[in-house]
């Protein structure tokens, strides 16, 4: 149903209804940044001076948070690499014909799912050293991640392969094929296909989340703006905060802004694609985005 | 067991903590969601506009950042919140809201078109025909998406904890530096205190689910 159904196009009195409400709403929400801009001007944080230490290559905060980018990025690649190897096969074993694959894989599953992904991180980070194995924040960090997210790729790719046409495997096994041949040849392909804008919108999730290595320490965006907010709070005093927190919302924002858009545009080639033709709708679940926790347990 | 029992007052506090925690700001987000969501049918423009930036801009900004500025950002327009508890609640509920308006609209892009158009054929203004027709049959199509939205909202809330709210996750932290040899044991704890909210949510989910099914 479109939202058009829901009510008439207007006539020139619900027009100028229209108008007048779109103003007022406007003038309100100009009248709240207003507020928001006055606020900070009055307190001095819209200094132009304040702010062009985040174009200032001398200062090295550009540079700094280049480097915080790129170990975002970093950790959240790794976690997106192993999650989705993990998370096929995963999905694969659930798939299988035999209980002894099929249950304790399910378990793996449920159980990563239904542990907060920041728990997981602090298991990693704060369990495992104790048991003798080394490991960095780096590490806890995209084994948390990894963790997490393959379970739920485990589930997004099984529901991918069981949207597949009933008939391309039946049609796969007339022509005998053996049923891992099925699994690879046949029904993984055209999962991964049909589920990609899912995925890559499973990677702004997870680009999201890698930000819980602010917790654990792990030199990523917001940890950086943090540490870099102390080191020139230490040498200029509390004058830069604000812009730093800024900065790194903002890259978060434009960098998950661009993968959203970079989905949608994958979606509308696979949409067109004939090959993709054989396969019934399949939606990433709203709650799936959120995160940090998402999906049913 | 003993370690248990001897911390048993605190493990209950946290787990009050995160509980009222999932629950005031769910609550929160579902009021601010539907408000969302019917701005993002309704027939003025710059309403749609509002709400769909709303969506984008949490959809895609951490929560970890949206508690970022909630608790240290908002210092520098010179707001408030009386508590870390509340800041931490408002964060949980800007951040849900977009998810819960992105449920919803897709239950209200659920119901069939010809629900809408008898309404306004019999004179329901848009008001009227969302909140009497449209909204409580969305309503009980999103049963699944919302139950898993608020599943991932008791999961969230342990982010919380690195913003100074005494919550589950934070209850870890502590005594897993005090108590080292326990480790694996204050790990099962918390991990249990999240399944006891989540395992029973998930079970009246599925009650809820079946109980207010729309047979079409």
């Amino acid at each position: 149903m479109s939202a058009s159904v829901l009510f008439d196009v207007p006539g020139p009195r619900g027009r100028r209804r229209q108008r007048i409400g779109s103003v007022v709403g406007a003038l309100v929400v100009l009248a709240l940044v207003g507020l928001a801009a006055w606020r900070l001007g009055a307190n001095g944080q819209l200094d132009p001076s304040r702010w062009a230490i985040l174009f200032d290559a001398r200062t090295n905060v550009p540079q700094r948070l280049l480097e915080a980018l790129l170990n975002t990025l970093e950790v959240a690649a790794v976690g997106m690499v192993a999650a989705t190897v993990l998370g096929a096969f995963l999905a694969v074993g659930r798939l299988s014909d035999h209980a002894w694959v099929r249950i304790p894989v399910a378990a793996v599953i449920e159980f990563f799912r239904a542990v907060p992904l920041l728990v997981l991180i602090l298991f990693c980070f704060l369990f495992l050293p104790r048991t003798g194995i080394s490991i960095s924040a780096f590490g806890a960090l995209a084994l948390g991640l990894t963790l997490y997210n393959m379970a739920v790729l485990a589930e997004i790719i099984r529901a991918g392969i069981l949207s597949v046409d009933r008939g391309q495997s039946e049609a796969a096994y007339a022509v005998g094929m053996r049923k891992w041949q099925v699994m690879t040849f046949i029904l993984v392909p055209q999962a991964v296909r049909r589920m990609l804008p899912v995925l890559i919108a499973q990677l702004v999730v997870l680009l999201k989340d890698s930000s819980l290595g602010f917790i654990v320490g792990y030199l990523e965006l917001l940890r950086t703006a943090r540490s870099l907010v102390e080191t020139l709070n230490f040498q200029f005093g509390p004058i830069y905060t604000f812009q730093l927190y800024v900065a790194a919302a903002v890259v978060y924002i434009l960098v998950n802004l661009l993968l959203s858009w970079l989905a949608r545009v994958v979606e509308r080639r696979t949409g067109r694609s004939t090959k993709a033709a054989a396969t019934t709708e399949a939606k990433l679940p709203a709650d799936v985005q959120m995160g940090g926790g998402g999906g049913t347990v | 067991m003993e370690f248990l029992s001897e911390n048993w007052g605190l493990i209950q506090s946290a787990f009050l903590t995160t509980l009222s925690l999932a629950v005031v700001s769910g609550i929160c987000a579902l009021l601010l969601g539907t408000v969302l969501a019917a701005m993002r049918v309704s027939p003025i423009p710059a309403l749609r506009g509002l709400a769909t930036f709303y969506v984008e801009i949490f959809r895609n900004t951490p929560l970890t950042v949206v508690f970022f500025f909630l608790v240290f950002g908002l210092v520098y327009v010179d707001v408030q919140f009386p508590s870390r508890f509340i800041a931490a609640v408002a964060a949980l509920a800007l951040y849900t809201a977009a998810f819960v308006c992105e449920a919803l609209r897709s239950g209200i892009n659920a119901v069939p078109a010809g629900q809408a158009e008898a309404a306004r054929a019999l004179g329901l203004d848009f008001r009227q025909s969302l909140t009497t027709v449209v909204l409580p049959q969305a309503f009980r199509t999103v049963v699944p998406p919302l139950g898993n939205v608020w599943i991932a909202l008791a999961k969230n809330t342990s982010i919380a904890a690195g913003f100074a709210v005494t919550d589950l996750t934070a209850l870890l932290q502590r005594l897993a530096n005090a108590n080292a040899d326990q480790l694996l044991l204050v790990f099962a704890a918390v991990v249990l205190g999240y399944l006891v909210i989540t395992l029973p949510s998930a079970y009246g989910i599925s009650v809820l689910e079946r109980r207010l099914a729309i047979v079409r």
